[in-house]
């Protein structure tokens, strides 16, 4: 069984440094929420000069839209979505202080460039567990840009919400690193899994 | 002439897309257990557990699976000797996805328009409907839900006809490759060839309507779906892209008649989580 770390949010630099590709953590504290509406609002503001509707200093995002919550639950399903789409927002980001995004699917060249330079990880939760990981989310607030809908940037209170390390800030990349472990095989050990 | 109530296709619509974004058919579910099986990667194997695990959870608390609750995209088989009653089949359609995204706690993830303000039409409309005439009064409809994560991975390309089957197996291969983790696999590759541009986009969607890893009628296509299959899962990206031997579930082929100058072949993926059902009224 791979070890689980434990962290806690507001991240600190030290948190960072002791996280590694593949690693398995869960997340205690906040999380903000934002996509694609959001990233652009957000970078728009940065480009203008004006303050973010919160202090992005240490605190790390979750890329996901989450479903309309039911009657005394706090949040609907909500999975994460794919990051690339926020490749061109994210570096105005992490030259903030963001220091964590929460997504699925692979960054660009220059997003990991800045996660390298400026300290921030990018993990991956498990894409399309989204009833799943509703269960881990306590507490959800619309803080920002409601009019965007389910694109709106809230507030989630999470307790050991389960991630993966994909980039790590010495250059480290579970996507990269699993794919080669795993395409290296004899294409005649391969087993199909149709049900035949 | 059978007469069908608009009413009753809108009611019938809203069930099923509140059915399909809820509970995952039969098929989808053993290609789940197969999966695990087969897996050796023991992240790729925890990844299939938690697969499993959030099916159940959806199914038995009527949640979404994922929180993208898709684009519904409805393929529609109507006998000809039928007429609907109260209105248009499509207004119809459009009302059943209105009422079952809004009475079912689904996302709302359909803009208005591409380009200029992306305004959320608030209501999921309107669906995609592709209509077919066919024989006799029943009237065949079948929803996928298409997330936008496995969407944006599809592909087209009009090869030569020299390129051959050599051309279609790499262009097929280069999709899944160039998708990694972002479709969220492990995927149905629904794979369309022949026809002309836009009916080879339209059998390779229609591919993952299929029950999953049900094998073509003609043999050599099932044999090309068996081949594709093995390499495909020979690419390594394994369940969600962390690495693994499931890439995919199945490779499912739909081929066309087509022009003596064109091969034209699509690929469509659909993400671990198949969500289609269909009802016949």
């Amino acid at each position: 069984m791979i070890k689980t770390k434990k962290i806690k949010t507001p991240v600190t630099d030290d948190t960072i440094s002791d996280l590694r590709a593949g690693d398995k953590v869960e997340i205690t504290g906040i999380l903000y929420t934002a996509r694609d509406a959001a990233h652009k609002r957000l970078v728009q503001l940065i480009k203008e000069g004006k303050d973010l509707p919160f202090d992005i200093n240490g605190q790390i995002l979750y890329f996901v839209g989450p479903t309309p919550s039911k009657p005394g639950m706090p949040i609907g399903s909500a999975g994460p979505t794919t990051s690339g789409r926020m490749d061109p927002y994210s570096p105005y980001l992490i030259e903030r202080g963001l220091k964590g995004m929460i997504g699925k699917g692979a960054r660009s060249g220059g997003v990991i460039e800045a996660m390298i330079k400026h300290r921030c990880v990018y993990f991956a939760a498990i894409g399309g567990v989204a009833a799943l990981l509703s269960k881990r989310i306590k507490k959800a607030e619309i803080i920002a840009f409601e009019d965007l809908g389910t694109e709106a940037i809230r507030v989630l209170e999470v307790e050991d919400f389960p991630v993966i390390v994909i980039n790590d800030i010495y250059g480290g990349d579970l996507y990269k690193e699993g794919l080669k472990q795993y395409s290296s095989l004899n294409i005649h050990d391969i087993i199909n899994c149709h049900p035949r | 002439m059978r007469r069908i109530h608009f009413n009753d296709i809108v009611e019938k619509v809203r069930d099923l897309c509140m059915e399909a974004n809820y509970s995952l058919s039969k098929d989808v579910i053993a290609a789940y257990e197969r999966a695990l099986e087969i897996e050796k990667s023991p992240l790729g194997q925890e990844v299939l557990k938690q697969i499993m695990e959030n099916a159940r959870i959806a199914d038995t608390e009527k949640m979404p699976l994922c929180q993208d609750t898709g684009l519904a995209v409805f393929f529609v088989e109507m006998g000809q000797d039928i007429s609907i009653a109260g209105g248009l089949l499509n207004d119809a359609i459009n009302e059943g996805v209105r009422q079952g995204y809004s009475k079912g706690y689904l996302r709302k993830s359909a803009v208005a328009e591409p380009v200029f303000e992306r305004r959320n039409t608030s209501d999921n409309t309107p669906a995609i409907i592709h209509t077919e005439l066919v024989s006799g009064d029943r009237l065949k409809i079948m929803l996928d839900i298409a997330g936008g994560g496995c969407e944006n991975m599809a592909a087209l390309k009009m090869l030569r006809p020299a390129d051959g089957i050599e051309g279609v197996r790499q262009f097929v291969i280069d999709t899944v490759r160039n998708a990694g983790a972002n479709p969220c696999p492990p995927v149905v590759v629904g794979v369309g060839i022949g026809g002309d541009f836009e009916k080879v986009a339209m059998i390779a969607k229609k591919a993952l309507l299929r029950p999953v890893g049900q094998p073509h009628q003609r043999l050599e296509v099932a044999s090309l779906e068996e081949d594709l299959l093995k390499r495909v899962n020979h690419l390594g990206i394994g369940p969600v892209g962390l690495g693994g031997l499931v890439t995919a579930f199945a490779v499912h082929v739909e081929i066309h008649p087509c022009h003596i100058a064109s091969l034209p072949v699509a690929v469509n993926l659909g993400c671990h989580s198949s969500r289609h059902k269909s009802i016949t009224i």
